[in-house]
């Protein structure tokens, strides 16, 4: 096991790129702590299983070095860096039975016997398969066939790391609970370094001790889910996390106050300067409060009740704006908005602007 | 949906039925009547019985060209499949190469079989043909019109020659439709070569050899023009398959009941071994997903 660190590691898949649009991964700096448990989030096309191919030297970086502790991987074949990787759908050898598929990565670095029989016991027994192992692995469902693909990444316990790329999509639901819950525990039991990839806000949040969330070829935040949620620190992060994701709004921002288009004021509760570029405040729909009295006048489209909460879709300053109401309150006659205080961020050209005075 | 049941739609399926019958079912039971009368021309049959049949099933010269027939099936399935999967393997996955080698490896089944015959025919001659006065320039006493092993020879990589390149092309599909998963998942396992292409490339392509192997058994069993072509069946009979034997009897010696006889049985056993052929490797998969 090892620490994983990337450094100035860039990709693009195009022989000689010409600008930062034909970069896959824009250069990176990045440091995977040995036996943490990382989920790498972000939307489908912005270079996560890129990523993932580099650490486990399926892929070669066109820029950059791999270290794993303090050796330089970037030329070591993907046998040498003993990694364990899943992939999204299921890959399973088909003519084998399903205990030679659990053992077959064992039996490639020759163990012996007696071990393989053990460890694949005890993997049988993790995914819930140990009925099936002298069945042939063709004819089984895609569940199954993804479990055996999640037991043969975890039958190996020396790997450096394992990576998941999102290995949950064909599971059903329920056992999507179980068996990410069985990973955590997993976690817990070896200390595996992990990365979990998905595009799954709620499978990242319950997976990591820490998400890192990429956008087009970058890394925008590595955080805890707390702080994603709370301070993110890029628009696509608010956007990205939480349902529905952060608002935001055109705003001039001087010291501690923001103007709306309309001329309306907000404060914002700390002192941001004065950016420049492109200039959002960003305020997630829970820190948004319906009133009837004081804030910014808002238009109700439509509401959505989840339940437990309520959805406002709302219409501020033209834009759309929604607010999360809490169970039991009503929608007052002519609806005004008022923000949390310290809650509002503010954004310059997509980048998060630190309050003054406050760390991050 | 209310299906409307009306059976006089039958009659739809009339032209096909009309068509068939007069291109094929007639022509054969044309065969079946010659097959079971004597005829001495003039339309005029004689009732004959299964005699054909009886002296066809005991007749030392089919035995013969049936044992050299399934001989050369045999050795030409052996050698195109394993080599077919082999060229498959080491064809370039994309790009320009790999249209390339497809189209280069589509010629030969493009070339007419009798022309093929006439290239090989030509091809091995001692006088005027490369290979053949290559062979003798280096000392090889090669002959195909006389030694009866040269013209085995000459005829097995004739036959190579035309249709490997459909096992591989077939073997080349199977491969391709492989997601690069599979071979990605081979790598993090740590799986050999062998492993890569007993686990993974051979169960994927076995579909597509199936019918590669029922096509190459059907057509070598049936094959008669190149063969014909280049030894003519010779040197003596060391060369006459089945078809050539039959059109030995059936135009040459003009024994028309007897080749009918032994035309029947020659599609049925065709039929009958494209049948075993198909249920056992169906079968193979179906007790393999137990």
């Amino acid at each position: 096991m090892a620490q994983i660190t990337l450094k100035n590691l860039a990709h693009s898949y195009l022989p000689n790129p010409r600008g930062e649009q034909d970069y896959a991964l824009k250069e990176m700096d990045h440091v995977w702590q040995d036996g943490g448990a990382y989920a790498l989030l972000g939307s489908s096309g912005c270079g996560k299983t890129t990523l993932l191919n580099i650490i486990s030297g399926l892929l070669r970086p066109s820029h950059g070095r791999v270290f794993f502790g303090d050796r330089d991987v970037t030329d070591a074949a993907t046998a040498e860096r003993n990694i364990a990787q899943v992939f999204q759908f299921p890959v399973v050898y088909d003519t084998m039975t399903v205990r030679d598929n659990l053992a077959f990565p064992l039996r490639n670095r020759g163990q012996d016997a007696a071990y393989i029989k053990r460890r694949v016991d005890q993997i049988a027994q993790m995914i819930g398969m140990e009925a099936m192992l002298s069945r042939k692995a063709q004819g089984l469902t895609a569940d199954a066939k993804q479990k055996i693909s999640l037991g043969r990444g975890m039958v190996r316990e020396d790997v450096n790391a394992i990576l998941f790329d999102e290995p949950l999509t064909v599971i059903d639901p329920h056992m999507k609970w179980e068996l990410r819950t069985q990973l955590k525990q997993l976690h817990r039991e070896f200390g595996h370094t992990m990365i979990y990839v998905t595009h799954d806000q709620t499978e990242a949040l319950t997976f990591a001790d820490k998400v890192v969330v990429m956008y087009d070829g970058r890394v925008v935040q590595l955080g805890t889910p707390e702080e994603l949620f709370e301070t993110p620190a890029h628009t696509f992060v608010g956007y990205f996390i939480g349902s529905p994701g952060m608002n935001f709004i055109d705003a001039k921002v001087a010291g501690n106050r923001a103007t709306l288009a309309s001329g309306s004021v907000v404060d914002l509760g700390a002192d941001h300067g004065t950016p420049s570029g492109r200039v959002q405040i960003g305020i997630r729909p829970e820190h948004a409060v319906l009133t009837a009295g004081e804030g910014l006048p808002v238009a109700i489209r439509r509401v959505e009740d989840v339940g437990r909460h309520r959805i406002l879709r709302a219409e501020l300053e033209g834009q759309a704006f929604n607010i999360v109401q809490p169970e039991g309150l009503q929608v007052p006659g002519e609806p005004r908005v008022t923000f949390a205080p310290g809650k509002v961020s503010v954004y310059a050209d997509d980048w998060r602007v630190a309050p003054q005075g406050r760390a991050v | 949906m209310d299906k409307t049941q009306n059976n006089r739609a039958w009659f739809l399926v009339l032209p096909v039925l009309v068509l068939v019958a007069f291109s094929a079912v007639i022509p054969l039971m044309t065969v079946v009547n010659y097959s079971v009368n004597d005829t001495f021309g003039n339309n005029e049959f004689f009732w004959a019985g299964l005699d054909w049949f009886d002296e066809a099933v005991h007749s030392d010269r089919i035995h013969g060209a049936l044992v050299r027939q399934a001989m050369f099936s045999a050795i030409i399935l052996a050698i195109e499949v394993p080599l077919g999967i082999f060229v498959a393997l080491n064809m370039p996955k994309k790009g320009f190469w790999s249209s390339f080698c497809l189209v280069v490896m589509a010629l030969p089944l493009l070339i007419p079989f009798n022309v093929v015959g006439t290239i090989w025919q030509i091809f091995g001659r001692g006088d005027i043909g490369l290979l053949g006065h290559t062979l003798a320039a280096i000392g090889i006493d090669y002959n195909y019109t006389s030694d009866p092993f040269d013209a085995w020879a000459t005829v097995v990589v004739m036959d190579v020659w035309h249709w490997t390149s459909l096992v591989a092309l077939l073997a080349y599909a199977g491969l391709q439709s492989i997601p690069q998963a599979y071979y990605q998942a081979a790598r993090i396992d740590q799986a050999s070569r062998w492993a890569v292409f007993r686990y993974i490339e051979l169960p994927k392509m076995k579909g597509v050899l199936l019918i590669a192997v029922l096509l190459r058994f059907m057509d070598s069993f049936m094959i008669y023009t190149e063969p014909f072509v280049v030894t003519g069946g010779g040197p003596g009979n060391s060369t006459t398959f089945l078809s050539i034997d039959l059109v030995k009897m059936a135009v040459g010696q003009f024994d028309l009941g007897p080749a009918a006889a032994f035309s029947i049985m020659y599609f049925l056993v065709i039929l009958l071994v494209s049948w075993v052929f198909y249920t056992v490797m169906t079968n193979l998969d179906r007790q393999e997903a137990k």
